[in-house]
């Protein structure tokens, strides 16, 4: 028999596989196992209890009221301002470092920015009512728009930096092609840009989706986390380090991550139905 | 068969927010084109572009080309890269505009159109291909653009897979084509809206040998078929020459030359056109050619030349520029011809490409059929009418 040689090159991913393993694959499956050993009741006590307790339940429908909208959005806004940006020009640079900024801010200092702000005694109401423009309260913290709002923020940067590369890799021959075959700048969109774009966008919608998902400090900070932004993180935080109940959190923490994989899959599903190839227009 | 695309002159629309609003929401739908099929003919004045801000740091891409394109014309753009050819290509389509100059087809400006208003077909040189769509789509994208109904377009789509052979091919992606097939679905897209005026960008650059010139006589037969006009950017001569009823020989952005192939062939209106042309023999003389009759004669150490004067000569230096299949070589010396050693030879086949050192620094590329080896000596003679005198390049 002969016999098995490995290449040595192979073993340079070793490291990478011994840190999947440790800091994923370990922790996942502790948890995964964790949330199966309630402190009371049968194995399956804990999601007996998820799926049945009106505090846990409807963390759910609450974080995907936050996050599907907000990733929504903003796709919407990055969509047209990465296909305006995608010839350069001189303020190209300026303009997409400034749109990026917020990568560089925590979420909680987004927060603080937006309590100080937007707040009731906030600058954006001071200055409303002395100009006499609005002068009732303004409610943009504490409630559902101000979480909604903070994940727009600290999203965008990524949706943004997302679809421009995507915009960008896309042949600029083709729309020239399109109007020279008559297409006009919304057609040249339309029938070139968006069906080359779609497996992008399902891809950056799901990178979106799941980071707005996880949603935890803004729902705190900025929401209104005993009620209307009671999200699932929320839940399992409380369930941890309130009820000192680690299996009902890991408990949370699958429920949240599977919620997450059936709305990936079902981005990726819809991926398959686009073109997903080749954006360039014949032999380069 | 003709298009029912003539429509209101798109350039009166341009007034009033409404109006344009207006013609953008229906242009949504259908595309407005300047012109329908037909037109007498395209008229390039003083076609300029520069690049750089700066009056003083403003270099042309395209100085000034001015050409009138008559209907079913084929017209062939010839260059080195960088000579303004694509330049000029791409400002007849609106994908560039125009610093200087303008376009006019028959009474109609359409400089200031964007390029979807034009309605010329436009061949690129990587092709351009939808990947998304079939080769169907593909062609048929153009008439989608103008609203042609389904069945009128799918007739259309078919007859210009079949001109272009590739019936049986609709369905693909042109991912799954090799690149001649592909190349023809670009040509099949860009004619099946019956342009007035058809642009090829190098279109041949990326296929091998035979099949560039199997598409060739293709891209001939289709101009042919359909009796529009065809403007062709090249840098190859033979494509130019095989092709064009008219060729346009380029330099940094100015037209050396704008004649007909035999002409371009035999009589290079300068130095640079010469060169390009295939004549590999050029020789400086010190000193001013002498008249004798119709013809002058050229001199320098140990090397006398009879030729005809192509082009006005002021300065005391001049060129002789010779092709190599005019220079007639023999073993026995004969009058006025120049004896020299053969330094080397490529064999191609039929004859001999020689390169043979006749006078001191002067090296002549000789086409014969003699059998040679290296060391040989030979003779050879140019007839003075094909001995063509230049003064130097600008």
């Amino acid at each position: 028999m002969k016999r098995w040689r490995i290449d040595p090159v192979v073993m340079l991913v070793a490291p990478a596989t011994a840190f999947l393993v440790l800091v994923f694959a370990y922790p996942f499956l502790y948890g995964l196992l964790l949330s199966f050993r309630p402190l009371e009741g049968g194995w399956n006590a804990n999601y007996v209890r998820f799926f049945s307790s009106d505090r846990l339940f409807p963390t759910i429908g609450t974080t995907l009221e936050l996050a599907l909208p907000a990733t929504v959005i903003n796709l919407l806004l990055a969509l047209p301002l990465a296909y305006r940006m995608r010839v350069t020009s001189r303020y190209q640079k300026w303009v997409a470092s400034l749109l990026v900024i917020p990568i560089s801010l925590g979420t909680v200092m987004i927060a603080d920015g937006m309590l100080t702000y937007l707040g009731p005694k906030g600058w954006l109401s001071q200055v409303l009512q002395a100009l006499h423009l609005y002068d009732g309260p303004i409610h943009l913290t504490h409630n559902y728009a101000g979480v909604l709002l903070s994940l727009i923020i600290s999203g965008f940067p990524f949706v943004f930096l997302l679809v421009l590369s995507y915009v960008t890799g896309i042949d600029p021959v083709l729309p020239k092609a399109a109007a020279t075959l008559g297409a006009n700048p919304w057609q040249q969109f339309r029938h070139v840009y968006l069906p080359l774009l779609s497996p992008g966008l399902a891809m950056a919608f799901c990178l979106a989706f799941v980071q707005a998902f996880s949603v935890f400090p803004s729902a705190v900070l900025l929401g209104a986390p005993a009620g209307p932004t009671r999200v699932i993180s929320i839940a399992a935080y409380e369930a941890a380090f309130e009820q000192y109940d680690d299996s009902m959190a890991a408990c949370a923490a699958m429920v949240m991550g599977l919620v997450q994989l059936a709305v990936v899959s079902a981005a990726l599903f819809a991926r398959r139905l686009f073109y997903r190839g080749p954006v360039v227009g014949g032999k380069g | 068969m003709n298009l029912a695309l003539s429509e209101a002159n798109p350039v009166a629309m341009r007034t009033g927010v409404v109006q344009r609003l207006g013609s953008w929401w229906t242009g949504m739908n259908s595309v407005r084109s300047a012109v329908g099929g037909d037109f007498e003919e395209l008229r390039l004045v003083g076609l300029s572009r520069h690049y750089g801000g700066a009056l003083a740091g403003r270099v042309a891409a395209l100085d000034r080309l001015t050409i009138t394109v008559r209907r079913g014309e084929f017209i062939a753009l010839l260059g080195p890269s960088g000579c303004g050819k694509s330049t000029a290509l791409n400002l007849i389509a609106g994908l560039l505009q125009p610093t200087g100059g303008g376009i006019w087809l028959d009474e109609t400006r359409i400089d200031v159109l964007p390029p979807e208003q034009r309605g010329f077909g436009m061949v690129f040189q990587n092709y351009a291909l939808f990947p998304h769509l079939s080769v169907r789509r593909n062609v048929g994208f153009g008439l989608l653009m103008r609203g042609v109904r389904r069945s009128e377009a799918d007739r259309r789509v078919d007859r210009a897979l079949a001109l272009v052979q590739l019936h049986g091919h609709g369905d693909k992606l042109p991912g799954q084509l090799s690149g001649g097939q592909q190349q023809r679905v670009a040509i099949a897209r860009a004619i099946v809206v019956e342009p007035p005026l058809v642009l090829m960008d190098e279109p041949l650059s990326n296929l091998d040998a035979k099949l560039r010139i199997e598409t060739r006589a293709e891209i001939r037969r289709i101009h042919r078929e359909l009796g529009r006009s065809t403007i062709y950017v090249t840098h190859d001569q033979d494509e130019a020459l095989s092709l064009a009823d008219r060729i346009v020989v380029m330099r940094a952005g100015v037209a050396q030359q704008i004649a007909p192939p035999h002409e371009v062939y035999a009589h290079p209106a300068n130095l640079h056109v010469a060169r390009f042309m295939g004549y590999r023999n050029v020789i400086e003389f010190a000193s001013a050619p002498r008249a004798l009759g119709d013809q002058v004669v050229l001199a320098r150490p140990g090397l006398t030349l009879t030729g005809t004067v192509r082009q006005d000569i002021q300065g005391p230096r001049a060129f002789a520029a010779i092709r190599p299949d005019e220079l007639v070589a023999r073993r026995m010396p004969s009058t006025g011809s120049l004896a020299g050693i053969v330094e080397g030879f490529e064999y191609c086949g039929r004859d001999s490409l020689v390169d043979l050192a006749v006078a001191d620094g002067v090296r002549l590329h000789v086409r014969t059929d003699l059998p040679v080896s290296a060391g040989d000596r030979l003779y050879v003679t140019a007839p003075p009418e094909r001995v063509l005198v230049y003064p130097p390049e600008a």
